[in-house]
């Protein structure tokens, strides 16, 4: 029997927040509570993080990217989905979403996946408390990509979906653990991280960049001190004369065979310099995704080619099956692995 | 050269030779004196040397062509600065003052934007630079003014802003992941990526420039006097000005385009020099080029040398700066009015 009050109240609930009937309350990984609609039907992405994660899970609720996607990155993925508009992102510096567009969007719920610093988790709250939405923030650290999955899978009330590539990825991440465990420090290669066009730009410890690098247990040579991505000199490569080179560029990987100054570097002598697969996403840094989940294998065997006899080919496959809901033919399998655009 | 320069010559000089030998003996890849004088030696006398020939590619490949550079941008720099500071008649003016280095900024983070190759992105610096300070002295002289240095200044200033737009504008659009730390490490300047390729498109431009305003150090002098002055004097001010700025700019963008944006040097640098040989252009641009080359040496050396990952020169040379600049303005009104 409904008495007046709850009448109002409830009336007024309505009004206040059309549509959008709480039904469960989950905790993000920065510890705050967020009150998820009963029916989660359109998520904004608040980064690529957030919408490459997504999207592996349920695209159907992705409202948009971040940036546009390129004709031949949306050859890998579900082409209907990969044509959903630009959104831009609404995180951090690069916020580039105005907050009226992302009310237009009528999103039930705003998905941001990466670090939590005191930074990001204050703009989330901000950005929920402005539009009324909520805001969930994810911790986008490759370490926590199984806690990440099982947290949207409470989200996005897909729990059941979610665990098969939760399972996935702690398998994965268990194999390769279990496999390298007992490799004594010293046969362990020195790897030196190269981007840019000179290979001269390089990631630091702990920073985003060499995450699944670090996670293979290797010496990353540039680990001496804290930090995100920064410039060496060749001097300095020579010096920590590291055994492999994992790089995204292309420019540099082609050039570096030729230069009489990096064949003086082990790595490049020994023909140990690897360029890393990029569509659709990339496979070692960025976007800082679950996209580097197949990264992890494809650094394995480079690195310990002994230990990891699985057949690349048929991992892609069936890791973009999984993840991206569209199985590559082996011509696009040689495409990705070569490393092209 | 006057007896009274010669001490300030002397200054100059050995500061360039003490860096160049600081730099060449110091760097992060260990190589032992003896080694550098066995490298040096044979390369004199054409037999091969005795040492690994990593420690040979190091010093002819790597360090070298860094020496070289790093002294070239410092006296690019410098006599740039020199230039401007007698052009425009005042000691707070640095090369950049009319866009050369916005320009290439902006060309350089437009290279990055589209991933272009190095080679095209230091050509896209280079030709911006030489494009913004040609659109400010374009607009410079189309306004009618009593005082064209002045406007000259002041569009500079207004189109290096514009520029500064620019640069944020791309920086906002590029890829935050990719794009975004090139364009930050370009813009703070930097030599760790210097190899031999990169010297003649430097040196060419630089020496081009250097010699046109040396050529013109007598007139140079005439065009620190206000206009009226040294129209009276017989020197035509208008065209001269073109002629200066544009050697400059060249000698400017050049550099900017092979180290990226390096604040500073073009400002201290001729004030240094200016208290060692006086303010006579035909001693002042020479010891500028001396001064500045070793300054941007010992810099240069302290940013690759300091820690295992390379510090941007230009924090570096702003250390150095800013507490000589505050000195320069405490002692200003008793040196130039």
């Amino acid at each position: 029997m409904l008495n007046r009050r709850t009448l109002l109240g409830s009336l007024g609930a309505v009004l206040l927040l059309p549509g959008r009937a709480r039904a469960a309350t989950v905790v993000d990984s920065a510890g705050r509570s967020i009150s998820v609609p009963a029916r989660v039907e359109r998520v904004f992405p608040a980064g690529p993080p957030a919408a490459i994660l997504l999207y592996t899970l349920a695209p159907d609720l992705l409202i948009g990217w971040p940036r546009p996607n390129r004709e031949e990155e949306c050859e890998y993925m579900l082409p209907d989905i990969c044509a959903r508009p630009e959104v831009g992102r609404i995180t951090g510096r690069g916020n580039t979403a105005n907050l009226e567009v992302v009310l237009a969007f009528k999103p039930d719920l705003i998905l941001d996946v990466g670090a939590i610093a005191p930074t990001f988790v204050s703009l989330a709250s901000r950005v929920q408390e402005q539009t009324g939405i909520p805001y969930a923030l994810l911790d986008g650290r490759f370490d926590a990509i199984v806690p990440t999955y099982r947290t949207l899978g409470a989200l996005a009330h897909r729990s059941a979906a979610v665990e098969s590539l939760a399972q996935y990825a702690e398998d994965t991440m268990t194999t390769i653990k279990g496999r390298i465990a007992g490799i004594p420090a010293e046969q362990r290669p020195k790897v030196y991280y190269a981007r840019g066009p000179r290979g001269l730009e390089t990631g630091l410890a702990g920073s985003i960049n060499v995450e699944i690098i670090e996670f293979m247990g290797v010496r990353n040579v540039a680990s001496q001190r804290p930090g995100g991505l920064a410039l060496v000199s060749i001097e300095q490569v020579l010096l920590w004369n590291p055994d492999v080179i994992i790089t995204i560029d292309r420019d540099f990987a082609a050039g570096v065979r030729h230069d009489p100054l990096w064949n003086a570097v082990n790595a490049v002598r020994d023909g140990r310099v690897h360029l890393s697969p990029k569509v659709p996403f990339g496979w070692v840094d960025f976007p800082p995704s679950v996209n580097r989940l197949i990264g992890l294998w494809w650094l394995a065997k480079i690195i310990y080619p002994e230990l990891f006899p699985e057949d690349l080919r048929a991992l892609t496959r069936d890791f973009y099956t999984r993840f991206y809901h569209r199985t590559p033919t082996d011509v696009q399998i040689e495409h990705v692995l070569a490393g092209r655009d | 050269m006057s007896r009274s320069a010669a001490p300030g010559f002397a200054v100059a000089l050995t500061v360039l030779v003490i860096g160049v030998l600081i730099a060449f003996t110091v760097g992060r890849y260990p190589i032992a004196l003896s080694d550098l004088f066995s490298v040096i030696l044979g390369k004199l006398s054409g037999r091969p040397p005795d040492v690994p020939p990593i420690v040979e590619n190091v010093i002819w490949q790597v360090r070298g062509p860094r020496v070289i550079a790093a002294a070239l941008v410092g006296a690019a720099l410098a006599v740039a600065g020199t230039a401007f500071q007698g052009l425009f008649r005042n000691p707070l003016v640095s090369p950049d003052i009319l866009g050369a280095s916005s320009g290439a900024a902006l060309g350089a983070v437009l290279g990055i934007f589209f991933s272009l190759g190095v080679l095209a992105i230091q050509s896209l610096a280079f030709v911006g630079g030489l494009l913004a300070v040609a659109a400010v002295y374009l607009i410079g002289s189309a306004v009618r003014s009593r005082d064209p240095v002045l406007v000259l200044v002041l569009t500079g200033v207004v189109i290096g802003a514009l520029l500064g737009a620019g640069v944020g504008l791309v920086k906002y659009l590029a890829d935050p992941y990719n794009q975004l730390p090139a364009m930050t490490f370009w813009l703070l300047g930097s030599l760790a990526a210097t190899t031999l390729s990169d010297l003649l498109p430097l040196f060419g431009p630089v020496a081009a420039g250097t010699l046109v305003l040396i050529a013109l150090r007598w007139r140079m002098n005439v065009m620190s006097l206000p206009d009226e002055e040294a129209r009276a004097l017989g020197v035509p001010t208008g065209p001269l000005r073109v002629v200066i700025v544009a050697a400059a700019t060249l000698v400017t963008s050049a550099s900017v385009a092979t180290a990226g944006i390096i604040g500073w040097v073009g400002l201290v640098v001729p004030h240094m020099a200016r208290s060692l040989v006086g303010p006579d252009f035909a001693r002042l641009i020479p010891a500028a080029a001396l001064l500045g080359g070793g300054f941007l040496l010992v810099i240069d050396t302290v940013a690759r040398t300091g820690a295992a990952i390379e510090i941007p020169l230009g924090i570096l040379t702003a250390v150095v700066g800013t507490p000589f600049f505050i000195w320069l303005l405490t002692s200003v009104s008793r040196t130039w009015s």
